[in-house]
């Protein structure tokens, strides 16, 4: 009798119960919403793409072609972009300089993320003197202005020579330790905050109760569910990233000189700046481009994923 | 230290709770030191007999939840003794643990915060599975197909996400998700308060039904007479952290001793109205104290209208059976028996 009325129940509930909707989808129609956000992936698309590509896409060799006759030439057909103090392709390096920057965004956010998740992660579920160790190196960190502390110690790092690098990119990796070992803590402090309210509702005390390990209980269920302000924190992270390390090359402290970046392609453009103020352009264009496109992202990410907005 | 008993001589008893103690510390000034306790489960003992549901009620904060949490080992213990199966579970090792966790398991109050949003039901109910390292991937799937059919629920479920289900739907993932691991005892932590009242008698229902089924023992914490009345063989009534009555369904209905077991079944809603203009309704005057620092003695006594100056004021009654099973903590009770 009982097991009859809950039957009929059931198939009320079955009808009243909405068609499943994956929630990729359902994040990928919110986002389109966004105009801006849009245009901004398909700028970093583009970039993508061209980075990946720049060895096809490039006319020139970006280090090894040098026209001793064309220095400082200005664009022609030949160069769209013109060419350098050395003779070089500034259309090629620009492309090849997309490559290095953004795989420097993309390794640094990843990796910095990760890291302060997991820290994050434990920080927020352990509490008491786990919590207190991690969020006072936090505080600390924070409290040292990084650009100084940058300049420091990439010019310690600088001759270093690294197993399995070439030479030339030593410096790419070593801006990239630098960059992650002082970019993890914002993502650390999100994720604690969002474990330290996730770990007091019942579905991490039902996962205890079931015999889960503390380690489990944290890689499945509490970074998870701060996957959305990790996503969000990360793509805006993406921009700034770029800029930060424009700026050390510019300061002449980041990537080194042959290898082409955004940075150090200002920094030699400056030179010539009476002479040739759009050499100036390209790159800071291309900068400021990629860091307003992954910020729009980043805010479209943060509607979409967001489950209180209804858009 | 009391000796541990083996597994074939603790008779009915399912689970043994003795001298269970549960204080939260408060912690306050520059050093965080611990300024005060609060004293949410003082000095409880019962027995939960195998097959039975054992009702627990109380008013909020009286420390019925804690009881359950406490007794699980989910929240870190003060003093006292468990035994489940003569196996100790305060003193037992990381290992043995694990093992007693699959015959122990809980169902929430909260049917929204009990399932991780991010995972598909199916995965949830298998959890516990997939942690104890049981069967191969198709026999767990199986199993979770099986366990959704024994709360009434459809297979095509296991593949949806918490927010798609309503209320009751979700109460039942949670039960399904207790009984993954086929426990013996389940601590059911009000689990039909939070829902509608139409919904209230199908979880029951359910409960009821797998009980009969499985041979489950539940310890079942309400606040809702009614419901507990319905569900019980056994009925305790807690108050500020200490049990004041425990009983048989009929004794604790028909003859509370206690006088707050009193004052409550007056309280319970009479549905005929020419009956309940005569029946005798007690109200308690004041509050529940708090319970960092309760009153000496009975800590009934400020709101209690026999309380006996120099004595209910002065000292603790003990907690004692008084023929049949139907315990009681009461100087009242105590004195009239002689």
């Amino acid at each position: 009798m009982a097991q009859a009325q809950n039957v009929e129940l059931l198939d009320a509930e079955a009808l009243l119960t909405p068609e499943k909707e994956s929630q990729a989808l359902v994040v990928w129609r919110r986002f389109r919403r966004h105009k801006l956000a849009l245009a901004g992936l398909i700028v970093i698309t583009t970039f993508i793409f061209l980075g990946i590509f720049a060895g096809l896409v490039a006319p020139y060799h970006p280090i090894s072609y040098q026209n001793p006759r064309y220095r400082n030439a200005p664009p022609t057909a030949e160069h769209l972009l013109g060419t350098d103090e050395i003779g070089r392709d500034v259309f090629s390096r620009l492309l090849f300089a997309a490559r290095i920057s953004l795989t420097v965004a993309f390794l640094v956010t990843g990796t910095s993320h990760f890291v302060g998740a997991l820290l994050g992660g434990i920080s927020g579920y352990f509490g008491g003197w786990v919590d207190n160790m991690v969020q006072r190196l936090v505080d600390f960190l924070l409290t040292i202005p990084l650009l100084p502390l940058l300049l420091a110690f990439s010019s310690i790092l600088r001759g270093i020579t690294i197993p399995f690098v070439p030479a030339q990119y030593s410096s790419v990796v070593v801006i990239s330790v630098i960059l992650i070992m002082f970019g993890w803590m914002g993502a650390c402090r999100l994720v604690r905050g969002m474990v330290l309210s996730l770990r007091a509702l019942d579905f991490s005390e039902a996962a205890r109760a079931l015999g889960m390990s503390d380690a489990r209980i944290i890689l499945r269920h509490m970074i998870p569910n701060s996957m959305a302000p990790i996503i969000v924190s990360a793509t805006l992270g993406l921009g700034g990233v770029i800029v930060l390390e424009s700026a050390l090359s510019f300061l002449g402290f980041g990537v080194q000189p042959p290898i082409p970046t955004w940075g150090n392609m200002l920094q030699a453009a400056q030179a010539g700046l009476l002479g040739q103020p759009a050499k100036v352009f390209y790159p800071g264009m291309a900068i400021f481009l990629t860091s307003l496109a992954f910020n729009y992202v980043g805010d479209g990410l943060r509607d979409a994923l967001d489950p209180r907005l209804k858009l | 230290m009391a000796e541990v008993k083996t597994n074939g001589d603790h008779g009915d008893d399912l689970v043994i709770v003795r001298n269970m103690v549960k204080y939260f510390p408060i912690r306050g000034g520059l050093l965080q030191r611990v300024v005060a306790q609060v004293k949410a489960v003082d000095d409880v003992s019962f027995t939960i007999k195998r097959g039975e549901t054992l009702g627990v009620v109380g008013e909020s904060g009286c420390g019925k939840t804690t009881v359950g949490r406490t007794l699980l080992r989910l929240v870190p213990y003060t003093s006292g003794q468990v035994l489940f199966e003569g196996r100790d579970v305060f003193q037992a090792g990381n290992r043995e643990m694990k093992e007693l966790r699959k015959e122990m398991q809980i169902v929430f109050q909260d049917p929204f915060s009990s399932l991780d949003p991010r995972m598909p039901i199916g995965e949830s109910i298998m959890e516990g599975l997939v942690v104890h390292r049981i069967g191969t991937a198709a026999e767990r799937w199986e199993r979770v197909i099986n366990l959704l059919r024994l709360v009434n629920m459809e297979d095509f479920h296991a593949k949806r996400y918490p927010h798609e289900f309503s209320g009751g739907q979700r109460q039942r993932i949670g039960i399904a998700r207790a009984l993954a691991l086929d426990p013996k005892f389940i601590v059911a932590d009000e689990p039909v308060s939070a829902l509608d009242v139409s919904v209230q008698a199908q979880v029951l229902n359910i409960l009821m039904d797998l009980q009969q089924q499985l041979g489950l023992t539940y310890l079942f914490i309400a606040h809702n007479l009614s419901v507990v009345e319905h569900i019980s063989s056994r009925v305790a009534v807690m108050y500020l952290g200490k049990m004041a009555e425990l009983a048989s369904r009929g004794d604790i209905f028909e003859n509370p001793l206690h006088p707050y077991t009193q004052a409550l079944m007056s309280a319970i809603p009479v549905a005929d109205p020419r009956k309940a203009g005569s029946r005798d309704r007690i109200i308690l005057e004041g509050d529940v104290p708090s319970p960092i620092n309760p009153p000496a003695g009975c800590h009934f006594h400020p709101r209690c209208r026999y309380a006996m100056k120099g004595l209910c004021d002065q000292e603790e009654p003990e907690f004692k059976d008084y023929g049949t099973g139907h315990f009681v903590a009461c100087w009242l009770v105590e004195k009239e028996a002689g």
